[in-house]
């Protein structure tokens, strides 16, 4: 078991396009951290660098306190677990866990061994004879995590190990994958472009972005505050609401209401709201004692009920967001399939007993003190920059180092901080 | 529709019928021929009217010193050498144009290419030449060389196919597991690819097998002389009789060790080998 530390790494290819740009990144011994993005964002790159499939350009990449750039991927001590399994199909299922012990010339009866007991924990002992061919989807995938288990190697690198399952196996290795990490305590790093996966696996979640990482934090920090447009409409399903608004008068002006602006908010002119679908209600369901609540009438488009909650895609005018990054997400994130994705619908999640129909215009409602404000400059969220803005200023004096371990450590505290300001009362 | 299903059948058939009566009629010529004795062999009787292994006989008599014994032995000898050294190099050869990217990858399958669609005839009177000053004239090395020159283009070529069909993911799996580019190579690649290997040699071998020009200009005794080139020197029991009846026999003799070759290794030409490998 080690740490994993990625300073200044840059992956630059022989056309001199970069897949990873300058990633810093510390991975905590026994840590379980994702890195997500939409495809071609680099995250792949990244974890085959670790992994010492592809050359480092720039930077150094650290696993306990070796530096490995120059090391084969033999001499690092991972195990990976590919996208496509990549098991190896001339031999059986137990030749394949055994494969890499073998190769470690560990003795045969330690290594039947610890081959059976990583079968028993995955449910694969009746199938150790049979070869690759002949078994499911779900038991491949399932053997190729075996043999990275096997191995108890000091780090496991998973590259979208449940993308080619299908969607109900898939929920299902989702919890196996994370019971596995919790008892072997093993640092992993896990790639996946499902956000879903990213939020519920994670210790940390890295999102990146055209090769540049956008934030690392805990799945909590990033849904609560995002620091920037293209963090905040990836996180979270169905994705942010972005709104063209401006702030004047300490009032923030949104295409079919007005809200008082967040407290600590000194910016004003134009910006970009974001509002998750179940900041919304039906104001049928609405606290009557919330402060910050906001009443408006929209024009109900479409209405999607799933039993547990009902999905209403709502109309407005005047406020589509256009920006690359959502243009980016949209391509992406297929969410320009969906009717949010359209100019000017907003999805809300409601109450399951709303008695909202399509067609019709229904009383909204939506929680005014959980607005996400960007600037519609470049994107990045305007009550992180401000906090970083006073941040910085304390620590002036600081090192350089000092200054890099805080902004690190620091976004949890101020997730805290910042629930409790969307409580209180205003 | 029934009938128009058993219509294609019967012409199908038909067709069939009609390719294998083709091919085979000169193979069950020859055979009956070299069961023919020499008063018959011009009898113009498809099915011989009395039957004798004599021809075969006589092609054995007296041992190293028979006609056939010591032609057939460097025939077998040289065939597998080439077989195994062109494969062996193909392999390597291939392995490195299919998986890694270096300059010249362009040129090299250029040339081999170019080299494989030679005519060899164009090249015999010079290497008869040099053979000869470099001492390797009627020696095994002296075949085995040219042979290896056409045979080598041609195994690149099967291999290069078989082994880009090999997803790259299973050797660098095995690289994680701890394999050194050689072990996986030979544990996982190799493997897998064999298929492609057997494929290789098959056609390696039925060309060394066969060849007669190369084999006819550059040897001159029974130290290195083939089956093929020895057939030409095939004697009859006076100067007026023609060996017809020993050649048949002999020709019926050189493709069994072909068809046998085949039956092994045809075997081990099974499609799918990589199922299961990867998903998707």
């Amino acid at each position: 078991m080690a740490d994993i530390k990625l300073h200044d790494i840059t992956k630059r290819y022989a056309d001199g396009t970069e897949a990873v740009k300058h990633m810093n990144l510390e991975i905590e011994d026994g840590e379980f951290m994702i890195l997500v993005g939409p495809s071609g964002c680099g995250k792949s790159t990244a974890l085959r660098m670790i992994a010492g499939l592809e050359d480092i350009s720039e930077g150094e990449l650290l696993i306990g306190d070796r530096v490995v750039n120059n090391l084969a991927p033999r001499d690092r001590d991972i195990a990976m677990v590919f996208q496509n399994y990549a098991l190896y199909p001339h031999m059986t299922v137990r030749a394949n866990m055994g494969f890499a012990l073998k190769l470690a010339k560990v003795p045969q009866a330690e290594i039947d061994a610890k081959v059976e007991d990583a079968a028993r924990t995955l449910d694969l002992t009746e199938h150790l004879d049979r070869k690759p061919a002949n078994l499911s989807g779900g038991q491949r995938q399932r053997v190729a995590m075996g043999r990275a288990i096997v191995r108890d190697p000091q780090v496991f690198l998973m590259d979208e190990p449940l993308s080619n399952l299908d969607a109900k196996l898939r929920v299902q290795m989702r919890t196996e994958v994370s019971r596995l990490q919790r008892n072997l305590s093993t640092t992993m790093v896990y790639v996946t472009h499902d956000q879903t996966e990213a939020m519920t696996l994670g210790d940390r979640v890295a999102v990146m972005r055209s090769g540049v990482l956008q934030q690392v934090d805990t799945p909590r920090v990033l849904y609560n505050d995002p620091v920037n447009i293209f963090v905040a409409g990836f996180i979270g399903s169905p994705a942010m609401n972005f709104f063209s608004g401006a702030i004047s008068n300490g009032k923030v002006k949104l295409p079919f209401a007005e809200v008082a602006a967040p407290e600590g908010v000194s910016h004003s002119g134009d910006v970009i709201v974001g509002i998750r679908p179940e900041d919304f209600e039906d104001a049928r369901f609405a606290p009557s004692d919330h402060p910050a609540g906001v009443q408006f009438t929209a024009p109900i488009e479409v209405l999607e009920s799933m039993g547990s909650e009902i999905y209403v895609y709502f109309s407005f005018e005047g406020g589509e967001v256009s920006s690359d990054e959502l243009a980016e997400l949209a391509r992406d994130s297929g969410i320009a399939e969906t009717p949010s994705g359209g100019a000017g619908l907003a999805v809300a999640r409601l109450n399951p007993e709303s008695d909202i129909s399509q067609g019709q215009r229904a009383k909204l409602w939506f929680d005014g003190a959980k607005l996400h404000l960007f600037d519609p400059a470049d994107g990045s969220s305007l009550r992180r920059a401000e906090q970083e803005q006073e941040q910085a200023a304390q620590a002036a004096q600081a090192t350089q180092e000092a200054v890099q371990a805080e902004s690190e450590k620091a976004p949890s505290a101020r997730a805290d901080a910042e629930q409790d300001d969307e409580t209180t009362p205003e | 529709m029934q009938s128009r299903s058993t219509g294609a059948y019967l012409g199908w058939t038909a067709a069939l019928f009609v390719v294998l009566f083709y091919a085979f009629v000169p193979v069950l010529w020859l055979v009956s021929l070299s069961l023919k004795t020499p008063a018959t062999v011009s009898d113009k009787n498809f099915v011989p009217q009395d039957v004798t292994l004599d021809n075969y006989t006589t092609l054995f008599e007296g041992g190293l010193d028979s006609p056939l014994l010591r032609p057939l032995i460097n025939s077998v000898a040289i065939a597998l050498i080439a077989t195994v050294i062109a494969v062996t190099l193909a392999s390597f050869t291939a392995y490195a144009i299919a998986r890694l990217d270096f300059p010249g990858k362009a040129v090299i399958l250029a040339g081999a290419l170019a080299i494989a669609m030679f005519p060899p005839i164009s090249v015999v009177g010079p290497l008869f030449d040099m053979w000869r000053t470099l001492g390797l004239y009627d020696t095994y090395v002296g075949l085995i060389i040219p042979y290896l020159t056409f045979a080598l283009p041609l195994a690149i070529y099967t291999l290069v196919a078989f082994f880009r069909e090999i997803p790259w993911e299973l050797e660098q799996a095995a690289q994680v597991d701890g394999a050194t580019p050689w072990q996986a190579f030979r544990k996982i690649i190799l493997p897998l690819a064999a298929p492609g290997v057997f494929t290789a040699a098959i056609l390696v071998f039925i060309f060394a097998w066969n060849d007669f020009v190369f084999a006819i200009t550059l040897t001159s005794s029974d130290a290195s002389r083939t089956v093929p080139a020895a057939l030409a020197f095939f004697q009859g029991e006076s100067q007026f009789t023609a060996p017809t009846g020993n050649i048949a026999a002999a020709a019926v003799l050189v493709t069994v060790p072909i068809i046998i070759f085949v039956l092994i290794f045809q075997r081990r030409i099974v499609a799918g080998l990589t199922a299961g490998a990867v998903k998707g």
